[in-house]
């Protein structure tokens, strides 16, 4: 029953987007009883996407047997939180949380947005609609996943040992969430089309949700990276491979197009251009989607291929994306111009980051495509670090120098040499930093320059806190401090890591030692060990800097028993200054063991950044709620004090 | 500088076209000369890359070819298509699923002994996922042996 209640509910949630939209429509057309319809509709749609999800979540808490998506993805002896994780870790149940977020969403929208004129608003609900229409259907029609087995089976698959990870747990729904607040905010940007009202209210509307599914991106960036860091066993944290991609290039894009939004608030400029960057913030998460499920792109962590739903995805990301545009191309003229401003100003540093962030958005997605142009033609080429390294950083590091300078310089009109001036500490940091690195002489000049770049920008960011008192400091200042500091500790951490980096591979029995980064690494023993669903062996690996003993590592190589496959569990000890990370290998000769050990300088910075940059953006966020609260409190006052004169 | 904000906007888009346009220039001269080619070992033989180039070479782990060298974490094997073989030295902890007989890619560069010298390894990653290019290799090696067998 559970199933088919889960089947029904997503059915008539199809139902009422479809119904939402129609009313949308025919409201425009002079029927405003409909369009008086179209929120309630909205929070109920939400409401019955939300209860379709709980349904698949209940059958795989029971591991219902009769159910061919939990026979796939669940087993009898699983954890109970993998159990439930198992739901959405596969391709419907994940589809159908992508679904219930984007509904619930919308109901958000519906109840809560007050700021947009009701017929903008109607038009955003309707397209809105649209959208989750599409994923409905995709849904429904190639990916249920409810469907029944004619026989139950006796135990289930498993789920697949790498996503049985706490990590992986949560790092798609936070992603996904973030993919969903930009679709929230391209409906926000046809709905503008549509009335031609791109005011500044509208900037401030979009603004949230932007900023709230840029947050909901970076912590999902930060946690994928970090899972790819300690679970792959590779010790690797950013691969550029096109799954990877397909996650930071809408982040790139949100990035630019929060900023926009900015402008467009403050000074009620950039209105055609943050139009634009809402459509390809959007279309950047559908084509992500695409790469990562259609399985036209080889990757390390592809998953769900199958090209029937490519095709599907490729269908209605033509049909989104395409009649965004060619309601942009008709409608984009009729938007008036914003307000000018001086070449020397915050607007036209924001102009210069959103440049830059497009063009970074443009190699990654060059990079990503390539292989795939190559191959229609018959040549087979991947592209790798060698490509999006040096080419990256030809663009991002302009982009910090445009983020030292930005936020140093006055909205309207500003003055070079002050701003210069007051930037000092942070160019004798960069300076201070290339001559030490030069003269230690070991790293290349990209991380060289990042590592100067960092400190740069480190020093830089904190500079608009100077003169103020901290306290009195708004929380949209703070959540700029913390979020450009946060990047320059990631690029920091990054760079260090390229740049001082100490590797070692060796073959031990027990007893044996090696060096590595300073410390005295020695296998003690290895021994079998037994979890809930795998066995692995497990090593006993000390520490000690030749001196004192500072702690046993234990590193492990695990076999899963289904389905069967083995897996590697580094073991990592972090210091203030770095991190030792040690993976055990295959069997040698004798009683030897292959041992993998690299001492990594400030890499836990390039996460610690990462969630600062998050926590930054949630800062701005709550001060915008605060002032957004603050100016309808101001205005209520205002007609109140009118009504009484 | 006050300019019409029309021409504000001229010159804006300039700019931005600018930038693109040099972004794209600088990915596409980017992508000739770093993207890594893929190779098989029958191109290697018929059109060998150059030593110390980065490419990617896949291929099949032949049967029996794996050795480990006397240091203990050196492996070495051969890597063929059913219709020629390079030799694969590799220093590291291999890839889970990596077994002789089935698919591999491993990028690296050739050094001069005519030896392919693996930086990374990538095996078949579980049970549902295998790289595009070792799904073909299968099916293309899966023809050779018939046809080798069946002669």
């Amino acid at each position: 029953m559970i199933a088919e209640l889960g089947l029904l509910a997503l059915w008539l949630a199809a139902g009422l987007a479809a119904f939402q939209l129609v009313a949308a429509i025919l409201a425009g057309r002079g029927a405003p009883v409909l369009g008086e319809a179209t929120r309630p509709v909205a929070v109920m749609q939400g409401l019955l996407a939300g209860f379709s999800f709980l349904m698949l979540v209940w059958l795989f808490a029971r591991t219902d047997l009769s159910v061919a998506l939990v026979v796939e993805n669940s087993h009898v002896a699983k954890p109970m939180i993998f159990k439930l994780s198992g739901a959405w870790a596969n391709h419907e149940g994940s589809m159908l949380l992508w679904v219930m977020v984007m509904a619930l969403s919308g109901a958000l929208v519906a109840l809560v947005e007050k700021r947009l004129s009701p017929a903008t608003m109607r038009a955003t609900l309707g397209a809105q609609a649209i959208v989750t229409l599409g994923f409905y259907a995709f849904l429904l029609i190639s990916s249920n996943p409810f469907e029944r087995l004619p026989v139950p089976a006796e135990q289930g698959n498993g789920l697949n040992p790498l996503l049985q990870d706490i990590g992986l747990a949560f790092h798609p729904p936070t992603l996904y969430i973030g993919y969903v607040g930009l679709s929230i905010a391209f409906s926000f940007a046809v709905g503008a089309l549509l009335t031609g009202e791109v005011t500044r209210d509208f900037a401030r509307t979009m603004r949230s949700w932007v900023l709230g599914a840029w947050i909901f991106l970076t912590i999902g960036l930060t946690a994928g990276s970090w899972w790819a860091y300690y679970e792959l066993g590779w010790g690797g944290w950013w691969f550029w491979d096109p799954v990877e991609n397909a996650a930071l290039m809408p982040w790139l894009a949100a990035t630019a197009l929060f900023h926009s939004t900015s402008v467009l608030a403050s000074r009620d400029a950039l209105r055609v251009w943050t139009i634009m960057l809402a459509v390809v913030a959007f279309s950047m998460a559908m084509v992500g989607t695409f790469l990562v499920r259609s399985g036209v792109l080889t990757s390390v962590h592809a998953f769900a291929v199958d090209p029937e739903r490519g095709t599907f995805l490729l269908g209605l990301l033509a049909l989104f994306i395409g009649g965004a545009l060619v309601l942009f191309a008709l409608r984009a003229g009729g938007i008036s111009e914003g307000a000018r401003f001086s070449w020397k100003s915050r607007e036209a540093s924001l102009v210069v980051n959103n440049v830059l962030l497009t063009a970074l958005l443009g190699i990654v997605l060059l990079g990503t495509l390539y292989p795939l142009l190559t191959e229609a033609l018959g040549t087979r080429v991947s592209v790798g670090p060698p490509y999006f390294n040096p080419v990256g950083a030809a663009f991002f590091f302009p982009l910090v120098l445009a983020m030292m300078v930005g936020p140093m310089l006055r909205w309207k009109d500003s003055n070079w040499a002050p701003v210069a001036k007051r930037l000092a500490p942070a160019w004798a940091t960069i300076v201070v930093i290339l001559v030490f690195v030069l003269i230690e002489g070991t790293a290349g000049w990209l991380s060289a320059l990042g590592l100067a770049l960092a400190g740069g920008l480190a020093v830089a960011s904190l500079l608009p806190l100077a003169g103020r008192k901290p306290w009195r400091a708004p929380l949209q200042l703070w959540g700029m401090v913390i979020a450009h500091f946060g990047l320059a500790l990631t690029l920091f951490g990054s760079s260090s890591e390229s740049a001082f980096i100490q590797e070692r591979l060796v073959s031990v029995a027990p007893g044996d030692s090696a060096e590595v980064g300073g410390w005295t690494v020695t296998l003690e023993k290895t021994r079998p060990v037994v979890g809930p669903n795998w066995t692995a062996i497990e090593g006993d690996v000390r520490i000690s800097d030749g001196e004192r003993d500072y702690v046993s590592l234990h590193p492990q190589r695990r076999s899963f028993w289904s389905p069967p496959q083995t897996t590697t569990e580094a073991a990592l000890w972090t210091r203030w200054n770095g991190q030792l990370y040690v993976v055990l290998g295959e069997k040698g000769d004798g009683s030897t063991r292959k041992l993998r050990m690299w001492w990594k300088p400030f890499v836990p910075f390039i996460w610690y950044g990462g969630l600062l940059v998050a926590l930054g953006g949630l800062l701005a966020l709550l001060g915008h709620a605060r002032s957004a609260l603050r100016r309808s409190i101001g205005l209520r006052r205002a007609a109140a004090r009118r009504e009484t004169v | 500088m006050n300019l019409k904000p029309k021409h504000q906007r001229m010159a804006l888009l300039g700019v931005a076209l600018v930038a693109l346009v040099g972004a794209v220039l600088l990915a596409m001269w980017g992508l000739r000369s770093q993207a890594s080619y893929f190779y098989v070992p029958a191109q290697v033989e018929s059109d060998p890359p150059e030593i110390g180039q980065n490419i990617r070479l896949g291929g099949m782990v032949k049967e029996g070819s794996l050795g480990q060298a006397a240091d203990g974490v050196t492996i070495t094997f051969l890597v063929h298509d059913g219709e020629a073989q390079v030799p694969v030295r590799y220093r590291g902890i291999l890839p889970d699923l990596f077994v002789e007989g089935s698919g591999v890619t491993a990028e690296g560069r050739f050094a001069p002994d005519g030896t392919f010298d693996a930086d990374t390894l990538l095996a078949k990653h579980d049970e549902n996922y295998v790289p595009r290019e070792l799904e073909e290799m299968t099916a293309a090696q899966a023809k050779a042996t018939v046809a080798e067998t069946s002669e």
